[in-house]
């Protein structure tokens, strides 16, 4: 992302601050190229992207996800407002990223998730996640994620209470449920994939709809958004290494369609893993992440503790994001790779 | 530096209080500052036990600061540390059992506290008694201060209590369950040292300019 931003008001200055007004030799610093692009306007391509799988939920859990969403999004806009009025920094709240980050964490918690508990994860994503590290650009971890984490360590009962779709809205408060990751591991039922795909199953309020996500994550990649070696890579790696256990034992490991159309793992594949401050910038780092990240996801969800492994699949790989961008920086062309001593 | 007047005791014990204050600005002791400060009592419990051991160690190791080869130093501290650890280990359990079951491994775990060995090397066998009496009376108390911060922070959003009495009551308050968790001792306690270098921060700046 970065490297996209370009300082248009820096190069338009550039030739009268240096050489003065009558100079004719302009000697300016890269980047020469202009391009269109820049944050703003990624941001909310995401955030268009991300419209269907809100509508979605909207339709599965009615009003209170709509309340969850807008919630989250002004407590993360408030938070971004409030730290970097605060810090006497440039406000940059208008950028669209705090509105991603609202977006991303609402769509990680469950429909019934209280009020001040939304408020609380905001707060941490933007506060902590983001702002403490130096803003956007500068994040080890993605902050919805982060946000999404310190939750599940703070509330862990209420982060894992689910209901079942369509139940909110009826005179019923709510039907509490497990969702299809929980069933697999602790009952060792299988949901049907054509339920998983359309969202009609318990869950988080972004992890149910599978084809919502699919359009918004094929239309970003349509826009150019997405590196497709990042989505690509980590569901397929999932697909291909619960394959192998499913191949195995098909009674007692689900199969690859499952675990893809399941759980987080669509939405942690095309808006989480592709965060573009979060992922390697290295061709052949971005297929490490990804790769790793995907196997990462199914171990967790097949032999550790918790039934969803996609959070912290991400979060570790994160961690691992600065040493990849050092150690697989491509060679130089024509340079001789130095001999070890 | 040990001159033995009024002011440079003062100053011996001033200092642990808050320019050395020891998790927050040596950031030594941390093991216990971490692993036993989820309520206020625990953390008062432990900066008690450590107090008295580096009290009794400081005065012990200055008074026979002369006569240790320095070859063998080490080795003669751990074994009076070890000495004063076991005394508080045992008048814990035998008049406080409760406190001494919830701090569990961490009182005998005093002998590897880096503040204890840290302050015999760095002041005590440099020292005469005196001073080195201010000094373990500063350092102990700034460290007890420092743990009871964290138990009061970690209480109050963990548990909605303090001093074991519930004064949050569930239905206003949802207690944070990672606060009681070891990840919320590492955010109280990076929070409390971003404020501890923010305010000293401050001051330098403050002392520059006056």
């Amino acid at each position: 992302m970065e490297e996209k931003t370009i300082d248009k008001t820096e190069l338009k200055s550039a030739p009268e601050s240096p050489a003065g007004p009558g100079e004719k030799l302009f000697v300016t610093s890269s980047p020469h190229f202009l391009n269109k692009e820049s944050v703003p306007k990624i941001m909310h391509t995401v955030v268009l992207a991300l419209f269907p799988a809100m509508a979605a939920s909207v339709y599965f859990f009615g009003f209170r996800a709509l309340l969850l969403y807008v919630i989250c999004i002004g407590a993360c806009l408030i938070t971004e407002y409030a730290y970097q009025k605060y810090m006497k920094k440039p406000i940059k709240v208008y950028d669209g990223s705090a509105i991603i980050t609202g977006i991303l964490l609402a769509m990680t918690l469950p429909p019934g998730f209280p009020v001040f508990g939304a408020i609380l994860g905001s707060v941490f994503a933007i506060g902590v996640g983001k702002q403490l590290f130096g803003g956007l650009g500068f994040n080890i971890f993605n902050p919805a994620l982060l946000g999404r984490a310190f939750l599940m360590a703070t509330y862990p009962v209420l982060t894992t209470t689910w209901v079942e779709p369509r139940t909110v809205q009826k005179a019923v408060d709510a039907v509490s449920a497990a969702t299809p990751l929980a069933l697999m591991k602790f009952e060792h039922k299988f949901t049907p994939v054509l339920d998983l795909f359309t969202g009609n199953v318990a869950g988080s309020l972004g992890e149910t709809s599978a084809i919502a996500i699919l359009i918004g994550g094929l239309f970003l990649r349509y826009k150019g958004y997405v590196n497709w070696k990042l989505p690509l890579g980590y569901l397929g790696s999932m697909a291909a290494f619960s394959g192998i256990f499913w191949l195995i034992d098909p009674t007692k490991y689900p199969d690859p369609l499952f675990h893809l159309f399941a759980g987080g793992a669509m939405l942690g594949a095309w808006f989480m893993v592709t965060d573009m401050v979060t992922s390697p910038t290295t061709d052949l780092g971005q297929w490490i992440f990804a790769i790793t990240g995907g196997i990462m996801a199914v171990v967790i969800r097949l032999f550790g503790g918790l039934p969803e492994g996609v959070m912290y699949s991400i979060l570790f790989m994160n961690a691992f994001v600065p040493l990849l961008n050092k150690h697989t920086r491509p060679r130089v062309f024509g340079a001789i790779k130095a001999k070890a001593e | 530096m040990a001159e033995n007047n009024g002011y440079s005791l003062w100053y011996e014990f001033k200092k642990g209080l808050w320019q050395d204050i020891p998790p927050f600005r040596l950031v030594l002791g941390t093991c216990p500052t971490l692993a036993v400060t989820n309520s206020v009592v625990n953390g008062f419990a432990m900066g008690m036990a450590t107090l008295f051991v580096l009290l009794g160690s400081n005065i012990i190791i200055s008074a026979i600061r002369k006569y240790v080869a320095p070859q063998v130093r080490i080795a003669a501290y751990v074994v009076i540390i070890a000495l004063l650890v076991t005394v508080a280990d045992m008048f814990l359990a035998a008049f406080f059992p409760p406190v001494s079951k919830a701090l569990g491994p961490y009182v005998p775990l005093i002998v590897v506290n880096c503040i204890i060995l840290g302050r015999a090397e760095a002041y005590a066998q440099k020292n005469p008694v005196v001073p080195s009496i201010a000094d373990a009376l500063g350092i102990g108390i700034g460290f007890t201060l420092s743990l009871m911060t964290m138990g009061f922070i970690r209480e109050i959003l963990g548990f909605g209590s303090l001093f074991n009495i519930k004064i949050l009551p569930p239905s206003l308050f949802e207690p944070w369950i990672v606060m009681i968790l070891p990840a919320g001792a590492f955010l109280v306690f990076g929070t409390l040292i971003a404020i501890v270098n923010y305010i000293s921060s401050r001051k330098s700046a403050a002392s520059d300019k006056a």
